[in-house]
């Protein structure tokens, strides 16, 4: 029991247990529901893996998660809970649309400006959020999902308003070529290009068949830089102060209202240059009309959750949560299972991984009870 | 003019009542101390079962009680996580609204061929005044009868909470659960029911939409009303009477969207779908004061210790 419990105490054994015992569950509720477990499971790793492209799939899709995973991580970690990156990452993709497709500059000079764009849109919205909460004490839970909302129809009117729709459609216009992230966008367009790649075995295919960008590859260094600044930095160590003891860090003279705003303006930042890669990195590279979330703020949730609010490790829920989402897709044509029971699984791992933490304590109060009674 | 007066109370009556629900769910859950932000999955699993049960039982009534059943099982999900398990009991509320509408829409597009909306119930929540086709301020308040449970329920923890012993112990225990433990008060099994009942209150809340204001679940029946009674709950100093009257004021904001949204507006619709939001995070800035909060909220309960 108490080896369990010693285990249970290794943060990678308990988010490895949690996984498992979602996907178990998942396995259970796909029986009860008269799918075969096996072969559900079975069609979903092939979903993920049985092709490469499946695969450049899965780590297209994971990486605007691991942006907004890092955002919510990013903000835990200082105490914060992000629940407005939702909104962060919906207000980055409609600034960074516009900017992509009023202002035609060279690609040297494009992307920065919408990357940026993004940022600081993200950065501005998620700041709301912390000024809520340093000057009138509103929890970031209530403010955040209400601007969530108000995010989604603000969206929603600007990419509909005159200047900004494109015809009869529901949307915006196309970011213009320049702007692009795709990895070598410009040779898929023209034949000799295209021929040239499909000469190249695996990568070909890649970069032929889908939107292989390079979002995936600035979402691995966001996160280094945000793990370095929390680990080895002065101001890391202020924000983190807060989190653990706000009482002890005003002691010391941190400023923690300044602290809040600053954390919510990175925050909002990182959700929003998620976005504006987002954006820049897949088709169809515009805004239209939502009628729901999409979830990647509340999968981004997720995303930390699992990794423990690791920045570190939000690369690898975030790429675990785009399989799933992915390789799901999977389970509606090969088995016939509705692809919602993702959602569940999701659920349930985050679920699990909030219990878990409790079991060590659990298992050493009574298994150590009854060992004292055989003694 | 006294036409539409009636008819904007009757409509912020009839979209506060599913806030009132949830938010006295809420309510009676962060009162012993268990913080409770899964209400919005609950609320929509509760949605989606009285739908559901309503659409192939014809009984309105049926999927009233089975959408409290759905939340109550959900809410025990919660419930082991913060009380038993001692986790932190956000996070466990986050899972609950992944799994919620997860577990809804999977369960419905099993059942409606894969659709995640269910067909439109045929039989729904009855009017006050029955079925009269009256015109005028007689049908503009001729409300669904879940308004009035409702209000019989805010009034009922008021009651509960203020006037009775039982009602004190609850409180004791979300203020000091040490002491109420030394009363001989049992801490957690008495928090657990009181999770399991915010459940109930939140699947009630679920079906007063599906099965009053509109007749049918889809998935974006349950927008936000969960997370806008829960400030409600704030806005409201954490009493049965304050998160009604905060719930009406939300209300109130919504019935105002539906208003002026009808016919033609000047003010375009998403925009005025942007104010129920609005208007609640305006509320909290010019209302709310600090530190009413029940002391030991979040905080799980040992045995034996002494916070």
């Amino acid at each position: 029991m108490n080896k369990i419990a010693d285990a249970l105490k290794k943060p990678v054994i308990r988010i490895l247990a949690a996984i498992l015992l979602g996907l178990m569950a998942a396995g259970v509720i796909l029986a009860i529901a008269g799918y075969p477990p096996a072969a559900s499971i079975a069609a979903l790793g092939k979903g993920i893996f049985s092709k490469p492209k499946y695969i450049s799939n899965v780590i297209i899709k994971s990486t605007p998660l691991i942006f907004t995973g890092l955002a919510v991580a990013f903000a835990f970690k200082t105490g914060l809970f992000n629940i407005g990156a939702e909104g962060q990452f919906i207000i980055g993709c409609l600034a960074s649309t516009l900017v992509g497709v009023t202002v035609k500059l060279p690609a040297v000079l494009q992307i920065p400006l919408i990357l940026i764009t993004g940022m600081a849109a993200g950065a501005a919205y998620g700041g709301i959020i912390g000024l809520l909460k340093a000057k009138f004490g509103i929890h970031e839970v209530i403010s955040g999902i209400m601007l969530n909302w108000i995010a989604l129809y603000l969206s929603n009117y600007v990419c509909m308003l005159p200047a900004f729709r494109k015809g009869d459609t529901n949307g915006t216009d196309q970011v213009s070529e320049a702007g692009r992230t795709l990895i070598l966008g410009a040779w898929k367009k023209t034949g000799e290009g295209a021929a040239v790649l499909k000469k190249i075995p695996v990568f070909g295919e890649i970069l032929l068949k889908t939107d292989a960008n390079i979002g995936f590859v600035i979402a691995v260094l966001t996160a280094v830089v945000l793990a370095i600044l929390l680990k080895n930095t002065i101001k890391g160590f202020e924000l983190q102060a807060v989190g653990y003891n706000k009482y002890a860090a005003e002691a010391v003279g941190i400023n923690i209202r300044k602290n809040i705003l600053e954390v919510m303006l990175i925050a909002g930042a990182v959700a929003g240059l998620g976005a504006a890669l987002y954006i820049t990195g897949n088709s169809p590279h515009k805004v239209t009309v939502l009628s729901a979330f999409e979830g990647m703020g509340t999968n981004g949730l997720g995303v930390a959750l699992i990794a423990g609010s690791s920045p570190i490790g939000c690369i690898f829920s975030g790429l675990l949560f785009g399989g799933l989402l992915y390789g799901g897709q999977a389970l509606q044509y090969e088995v016939g299972a509705p692809t919602e029971i993702i959602n569940i699984t999701i659920g349930t791992i985050v679920f699990f991984v909030a219990i878990i933490q409790g079991v060590p304590k659990l298992l050493e109060k009574y298994g150590g009870r009854r060992k004292g009674h055989a003694e | 003019m006294l036409n539409s007066v009636t008819l904007l109370i009757a409509i912020t009556l009839m979209y506060s009542t599913p806030m009132v629900f949830a938010g006295l769910g809420n309510l009676i859950s962060e009162k012993t101390g268990v913080i409770n932000i899964g209400v919005e999955g609950m609320m929509t699993i509760g949605a989606f079962a009285g739908a559901a049960v309503c659409y192939f039982s014809g009984n309105a009534w049926l999927g009233f009680l089975c959408a409290g059943l759905a939340g109550g099982m959900l809410a025990v999900l919660h419930a082991a996580a913060s009380i038993v398990f001692q986790c932190d009991q956000t996070v466990s509320g986050i899972a609950v609204n992944l799994i919620g509408p997860g577990a809804a829409l999977f369960i419905c597009s099993l059942l409606f061929e894969g659709a995640t909306s269910t067909q439109p119930v045929s039989d729904k929540i009855p009017k006050i005044f029955g079925d009269i086709s009256a015109e005028g301020i007689l049908g503009n308040l001729n409300m669904d009868v879940t308004v009035v449970i409702a209000f019989l329920m805010a009034a009922g923890m008021w009651l509960l909470f203020y006037k009775t012993k039982w009602g004190l112990h609850l409180q004791a225990v979300g203020e000091h659960p040490a002491a109420a433990d030394t009363l001989g008060i049992k801490v957690n099994r008495l928090r657990f029911g009181c999770v399991i009942a915010s459940g109930v209150l939140a699947g009630f809340g679920g079906a007063s939409v599906t099965l009053g204001i509109v007749s049918q679940f889809t998935p974006i029946t349950i927008a936000g009303q969960g997370f806008i009674s829960i400030a409600a709950v704030i806005f409201g100093k954490w009493t049965p009477h304050g998160a009604y009257g905060a719930c009406l004021l939300f209300g109130f904001a919504q019935a105002l969207t539906v208003l002026l949204g009808g016919g033609e507006s000047v003010i375009p619709s998403q925009i005025l779908a942007m104010l129920p939001y609005i208007l609640t995070i305006v509320m909290l800035v010019l209302f709310v004061g600090r530190g009413v909060a029940p002391k030991a909220s979040g905080k799980p309960y040992e045995k034996g210790s002494r916070t």
